[in-house]
Formats: C-alpha cells, structure tokens, sequence
C-alpha cells in the first residue's frame, strides 16, 4: 500500500468540532494549560449552535422564584422518561447556573427583567421559567461569545474546513486523528495526547430535518469504528416545529419559543386539538408528545393544506411579535411570503436533535476507549429518551467544559504523544481516494454518493422516523445493508480541492453506520416511549425502562445489546416531586419498583 | 420533491480556481414552488456536477455561509427566492472581494485575522456579576449582535472591494463588531484609537452600501460606524482636548487624522511605519500584512 506524503500536526489535546461544546472544551482545556487545536469542516461560528433559538435552561429563579437546580433536575429526568444519566443530570442542572453567568462575563447578552437580572421564558415541560435568552437567537449569541472568547485564549489553535475521517489508535488508547484539508485535498494527521468529539449529532440521514449539511455524524461513527460504544441510539428527536411549505423551506426549524411566548397549535378545523392530548402542558408539552399530536392530526384528516398543523401567534400583537420572535417574522417573510403577525404559519415535524451518542462517564465525558472524551450532543445520556427544549445549550457549555479540563488532565498526567503506525494511515488514504479512482470506467460504472444519501434519506425517513414497527424497522435495515454494499462502488469526477461530492462520500459511510446502529437499537426496544414510538408496542415496557441500549462493534458486525440503568439514589429519588409535572400514576411504567427491586437485590 | 412546476430555470454559475482560469457554466434545474438559489445550487451538485464547489450550513439565513453575487447582487443564496428574481437566467458568482479558492468559495480569512486583531470583551476586574442591566442596553447591543458574519458589507464596501484596502480597512463587519463592544455597559477598554488607527475608519465616507445588502437589516452605517467616528471627532477634534494634546506634545500620526482622500489603488499602498519599503514593491501585500500581524504582540494576550 502506498502511503502520500502528508502533515503532522501535535498538541496536547484535539478538539473535532468547533460548535459550542468544542469551543467550551477547547477553552478549558487551554486554560488548564495544554496546546489544543480545535478542527472545524466548515468555517468558525458557523456551526450547528447558531440554530439554537429558545435559550439557556437555567434554574436560576429570576422569574420564578419557585424555581431551582432540584427542580430543573426533576423535569429533565421526567423529560427524558427516567433513561437518562442521573449522575449527568444533577451535574448538568447544579453547573449550569454558573456557566450562564459565565458566558454574560465573557460578553454574552441576554434579555433582562425589568430589575435587570437575566430574563427568563416559558418551555416545553419545564415547570417554571427557566430559559435565559436574548430573543430568538441565543444560539448565535452563544457561538460569537465563545468564538470571541476562543481566538483570544493563548495556546488555541483553529484549522478551518478540515476534515477528519478517522481515529489513531495506539495498542488500546486513541492518540491522534487523520482526514485531510478541504481547500487542497492534501492528508493531514493530528497527533495529540486526548481527543474531544463535539462533532454534534446527526439528522441529514432523513429527509425532512433541520439539520445542516454537517449533521452526518461522523463522530460517532469514528467512535464507534475506534471501538467505543454508543448508547440510547434510538431516541431521534422529532421537532413538533419545522416549516412544511414551501417544498424548499420544508423542514426548516420554528423555534419552541413561539409557543413559549404563547403561540396556539389549531388543526384545519379550528381546534386547539393539544387540550386534548395533553390538557396540563397543552402546547407546551415535551416535544416527543407535541411532534406525534401533530402527525395524529395530519393522519386522521385534519392537517392543514401541506400536511401540518397551524401555529398562531397573531393574538399577542403584532409588536410582541416582532420583539420577541423577530428571525421568525424575517424567516417566514422570506422563505414562505408568510407575515405571521397576519397569518398563521403552518408547521409540522422535522428532525431535529439525537439524544443517543457517544456512552461516556458522567463526571468526565471519557468514552469507553481511554483518550477519547466526547461532549454535547455527540455525547449520550443526559436526555434519556427525550430532551426538554433549551437542555441542549446548557449541556454543551456544562459538559463541554467536563471534557476539556478531563481530557486535559489525561493528557497531561498518561497521555504520552505516540508514534502513529502508518499502515493505518497508508490503509485510510486508500480508503479515502477510492471514489476518486480512475480505474473503472467512468462514473457511469460507479454509485453516485448524493444518489445514495437520498435514498437513505428516504428510507429512515419512511420506516425509521416519527412512528416505527417491527415491519419497517425491519425494512429500513435492510435497505441500510443495500447501500452499504452499493456504497463500496461511490464514484466522484474531479479532483481533491473543495470536491462535494468526494466529501459526500465519507459522509455517506458516516451516515450508513450511524443509521444502522438507530435502527438496531430501535428494533430492540419493543416498545414507545419518549421519541420512541412503535405502532406495533404502543405500551411501555417495565423491563425496558430499566436498561439503555448499547452499541459496539464486534469484529464488522454489529451488536446491540441492553445494559441495565444504575438506580436513581436516594438522595435524588425525592427530588422528582418537585416538578410540576410530577404525577406518580404516570411515571413510567415499572421503572420505580423496578428499579428499587433491583437496588433491593443488590444490596 | 414535490412542488415541480413544469418549468425549468437556467443557472449560470461561475466555475474554476485561479491557477485554471474561470468561465461561467449553465446548467438547467427545474423549477420548484418556492425554491431558493441555494435549491438550485444543491439540485445541481446532486444530479448534474458533484465537484461544483460551494460554501453552506444551516440553509435557514442563520449561519451566513452561502454568501454568493446572484445577477450582481451579493446575497445570502439560501433566501434568495429564484422566483424573486428577473426572468431568464440566474448567474451565480463568488463573492468578489475576496481571493477565489474555488468556484463559489473564496478566502475569508483575512476576516479571521481582524477579529483577532480587535481586543475582547473585557470587564473591571473586580466587577464579576451576576450584572444588573437594562433592557433598553440589550436593545441596542442586540443589533451588532445580530451580525451572522456573511461577509457580505464585507464584499460591498468600496474600500475594499475597488480599493483592496484590506491591509488597513477592518471593514464594516468589524466596526459592527468595535462598536458592540464599545457600546456595552460592563466592557472597560477603549477600542477609539485602534480603530482609527489600525482599523482605518476614517477611510469610509458612508456610502451606506453596507447597509444596503446587511440581510440581518443591520443599521451598520447609521447605528455603528457614524457613532464610532462621532467618538474619534470627539476625541480628536474637541477644542479642550486639542490644546491640551499639543501642550503635551503628544506625537500623532498626520496621515490617519482626516478622512484621506483615496489613492489610485494602481499605485504601491502607502508605507506603515516598520514595513520594509523595498519589499513591497514585488510582494503580495496581503501576504506581507498577515505576517504583519502574526507577528505583532498582543496586550490581551499573556
């Protein structure tokens, strides 16, 4: 095997992925002292947390002084349908008070009360008031303080548009990772004491999403091709909100804020139709619950002319409106010649965020491959079986900052540089340059990589999206398998340089693994809950409220396989009475006596 | 996808590197109700040419990535409506300002460079929070804020765009930028000299064609740069503190003072103190400046 020529690059610890958590990891893992490169596909400040809109969910009481980390803690749990971490929750909700105030120190802004302390709204399954935000753009305003903040912390170092494909291992430990640079195709390999993911999570494998182009998940699939195990891959979050016309602004996110400032859901009739569904949360209830009343109504008839529900905010006054929610009035004014403070706007389900990820230690975001760390949404276990709206932000800033003062600490304290064995790299090069190969006969010969991605769009889209059973599942595996063999055949015209379609390539292998890891785990858990919702098992299943669903790599096949979920302990337990949702004849069916049965047989 | 009319649009997309050379390209994509450039861009790469090389994210005009000139407009592709547009065809170019890499891509990371180059947010020491502030200062912060780094005031600006003025112009993204930071209650620096000075702000005789093509409908003339050079007058035009400038003797640099008339932008650039006269002559200046400022210290920075 032939081996080009490629750049070396070293620090103490890599980062991959410049969104939010990986510029929260990347800041802490400087200021603990390291040397830290933090590598980006795309551009700086244009990742996938500037779409972030609602705010910060934060239990600082500013609004509501009923509030507090206890509570906060109680409805992400209840939220997340008791599968979560808890040990990762009661971090994330103690933590993130103090990284909001944080970034306000770092120049953040956010909207105030009218004693000037920081403004909270309304949202999803949160009892109280608890998202700080500045508008409907606190994604954005995130991403420019921590941009801000990063070019300014010494010993950080951004590389722009490269991409990494692959994770350098050394015996057990991971020690660096290779890819290439997208404005020259040339090789590139980073040699590093600890890596990061923040690589995000993963939506462009369906069709109707709100993801951007790099949502492929890649490192989860370099995680997992490195060994490391994924958990909860299953729970794909559906957005009750995106855009449904026109056909190209379909699945574009309408922010949960619009109902959190007080927008109403009717069907075609006229119905507020969530009074029925849920009649405490009505339309503010968990996304899981408000995503399939909306496609309950669509189904039995009643969706508007596109196939959604309507979304009105005209009875809060065109001012309010334009105040409060003004990307909304500028996005629907542009994209859909929709004047929301006129019209209602039309809306309905798009994928929008991956509960499931990379399974890592609570405390440090360490995967289960030692020098690999992952935070943010890459990471799996803090939302359970479905996240609360504004839990996303909190978790990069809180669990971003984890993972870099960890995986600084590894570096520093066991992660000696190692030498990289360059038959990996010789053999990844190979890989890589495939579909590039001349050497069949033209691209005629070749699968077309967007042509393959568009079918595997469709077929999650239709058997592994909003509702499942046995029977698609069954069929969307089998069409996973296909065009993994297909793949094996890409082929690209053109060269290196800032070749789409040869990126696509990689993108589609990413995706293909990816894909068939959320349809093993969904298989197996025979049942609905959270985002999980199989017409075939309509009920919750005590038994499976009890265990996550892992998966790893054997050999090439791959294993899904139920861990048990350590028990909630006792100091935490009483805490679940604090939400306002509490209702102990709806917890989830057996995961209290289960597991107290368990903890019972333990000790 | 559904939502086919029937109708078929020609893109004329502008295709190649510098060392190929560059021609437009046509394609034909058929029309679909609602469709933006960035629909047809992707329709093409998909189907008619996968090496069609173009910068985009979130495709919801929240990221500022798909920056392109549309018919010799500079736009974000992902919200311009192809039905907006006049009829027949749709050219798509680069954004001209910057050095092309490839097709639609071009270098921006001079815009990098700047930012670095403009001191952080920075607090009183000893005033950590949690802060009291009103909301009526949010209000005014939140629209320097609102700023998706498009680039494309960036593109717009004569001063750089005829000029090529980038090694001493920060542009009108970063005086959005200074005057956020300015402007904001809790900062202590004083960033008034350094955009004078280093950030060339005299050299912009408000045009307002920044403004113009903002697609966050940034005031940027009217809102940052006009109170930014109302700072600099009052700074360096106050009758008081003229004459107790010139009692100290204090040496200023004449060039940078008045808003300078603009040379021929044909003529070698003008020199900056310690540069080396003699090198510039034969030397690619953009070069030369980002070497410039990798080397120069930098206060914040310990």
């Amino acid at each position: 095997m032939t081996l080009e020529p490629y750049d070396t690059l070293d620090c103490d610890v890599l980062v991959i992925g410049a969104g939010g958590a990986g510029m929260r990891a990347a800041i802490a893992a400087a200021e603990a002292g390291c040397s830290v490169a933090v590598v980006t596909k795309s551009l700086l400040g244009k990742a996938h947390t500037v779409m972030a809109e609602g705010g910060i969910a934060a239990g600082l009481a500013n609004v509501d002084a009923r509030d507090s980390w206890e509570v906060h803690f109680a409805d992400t749990m209840l939220g997340g349908q008791l599968l979560n971490n808890w040990r990762m929750v009661e971090l994330y909700a103690h933590e993130v008070i103090d990284r909001v105030y944080e970034l306000e120190r770092w120049g953040g802004l956010f909207d105030r009360t009218d004693d000037g302390r920081i403004m909270q709204r309304a949202f999803g399954a949160h009892s109280w008031k608890r998202l700080c935000h500045v508008g409907d753009r606190t994604g954005l305003e995130l991403i420019r303080t921590l941009q801000d903040k990063l070019v300014h912390t010494p010993r950080a170092e951004v590389h722009m548009e490269y991409a990494l494909t692959s994770l350098i291992k050394s015996g057990d430990r991971v020690c660096g990772a290779m890819g290439y640079r997208r404005s020259d195709g040339r090789f590139v390999a980073f040699r590093c004491g600890a890596v990061v993911l923040a690589t995000g999570g993963w939506g462009r494998m369906y069709r109707e999403t709100s993801n951007s182009w790099e949502g492929t998940g890649d490192g989860a699939a370099m995680a997992y091709e490195a060994g490391a195990e994924l958990l909860d891959m299953e729970f794909v979050q559906f957005h009750p909100t995106g855009m449904v016309w026109p056909p190209g602004a379909r699945g574009i996110l309408v922010t949960e804020a619009v109902r959190g400032e007080g927008g109403l859901l009717y069907n075609a009739e006229g119905k507020r139709f969530m009074l029925e569904y849920d009649p405490v949360k009505k339309e503010l209830s968990s996304r899981d619950v408000v995503a399939r009343s909306i496609y309950e109504e669509v189904k039995a008839g009643r969706g508007t002319p596109h196939g959604g529900a309507y979304l009105d905010v005209r009875h809060l006054g065109a001012e309010q409106v334009r105040k409060k929610l003004p990307s909304m009035v500028e996005q629907f004014h542009a994209l859909a010649s929709v004047d929301i403070t006129r019209e209602p706007m039309e809306v309905g389900p798009t994928i929008h965020y991956t509960m499931g990820g990379v399974r890592v230690e609570a405390e440090t975001g360490a995967a289960t491959v030692p020098g690999l760390y992952a935070g943010g949404e890459v990471a799996g276990g803090l939302h359970g079986a479905n996240r609360l709206g504004g839990n996303s932000l909190g978790d990069i800033l809180v669990f971003g900052k984890r993972t870099g003062e960890a995986a600084a600490e590894y570096a520093r304290t066991r992660g000696t540089k190692r030498h990289i064995d360059e038959r990996l790299v010789a053999a990844e090069q190979a890989a890589l340059l495939r579909p590039l190969d001349g050497s069949d006969d033209g691209a005629s010969a070749g699968e077309n990589p967007y042509k393959l991605h568009e079918e595997l769009q469709a077929a999650m889209q239709d058997d592994a999206g909003i509702g499942r059973s046995e029977e698609s599942l069954q069929r969307a595996l089998a069409a996973i398998l296909e065009l993994r063999e297909r793949s094996m055949r890409m082929h690209v015209g053109g060269g290196r340089p800032l070749n789409p379609g040869w990126h696509t390539c990689r993108d589609v292998t990413n995706m293909l693994t990816i894909s068939e890891s959320i349809v093993r785990s969904a298989i197996e858990r025979r049942e609905s809950r959270g985002s999980q919702w199989r017409f075939d098992h309509l009920e919750q299943d005590a038994e499976l409220g009890t265990v996550n669903m892992v998966t790893r790599r054997d050999g090439a096949t791959m294993r899904v396989e139920r861990v048990p979920i350590d028990p909630l302990p006792d100091r935490l337990r009483p805490l679940l009475q604090r939400s306002r949702f509490y209702d102990a004849a709806k917890l989830p069916k057996g995961y209290l006596t289960a597991a107290a049965a368990r903890a019972g047989a333990a000790s | 996808m559904d939502g086919l009319t029937g109708s078929a649009v020609t893109l004329r997309v502008l295709k190649g590197t510098p060392a190929s050379g560059t021609q437009e390209v046509e394609y034909a994509v058929p029309m679909v109700t609602g469709m933006v450039v960035l629909d047809a861009i992707h329709y093409v790469q998909h189907n008619l040419d996968t090496d069609l090389a173009c910068r985009w994210n979130c495709k919801a005009a929240k990221c500022g990535s798909c920056s392109a000139e549309v018919n010799g407009h500079p736009v974000l592709m992902c919200k311009t409506r192809i039905e907006d547009l006049a009829s027949g065809p749709v050219t798509v170019h680069p954004l001209k300002t910057f050095p092309l890499v490839k097709d639609l891509v071009t270098d921006v990371s001079r815009n990098y460079e700047v930012n670095r180059e403009i001191p952080p947010f920075t607090h009183a020491p000893d005033d950590t929070g949690p802060w009291r502030i009103q909301q009526v200062d949010i209000d005014r912060l939140y629209e320097y804020r609102r700023c998706i780094e498009c680039f494309l005031c960036q593109d717009v600006c004569h001063v750089l765009r005829s000029h090529n003025y980038a090694d001493r112009f920060y542009g009108p993204r970063f005086f959005v930028r200074v005057a956020g930071l300015e402007m904001h209650p809790k900062d202590v620096l004083d960033r008034t000299d350094q955009t004078r000075e280093e950030g060339g702000l005299g050299y912009c005789n408000i045009t307002k064609c920044c403004t113009e093509v903002c697609p966050e409908h940034i005031h940027i003339t009217d809102n940052a740069i006009i109170p930014l050079k109302e700072r600099v007058a009052d700074r360096r035009w106050d009758p008081v503190r003229f004459i107790g400038r010139e009692l100290l003797r204090r040496p200023a640099s004449p060039a940078a003072e008045a808003t300078p008339a603009l040379p021929d932008p044909a003529k070698p650039p003008r020199n900056r103190g310690d540069w080396d006269e003699a090198a510039l002559t034969n030397v690619d200046i953009t070069e030369l400046v980002k070497q410039q400022i990798r080397t120069r210290t930098r206060p914040w920075e310990k």
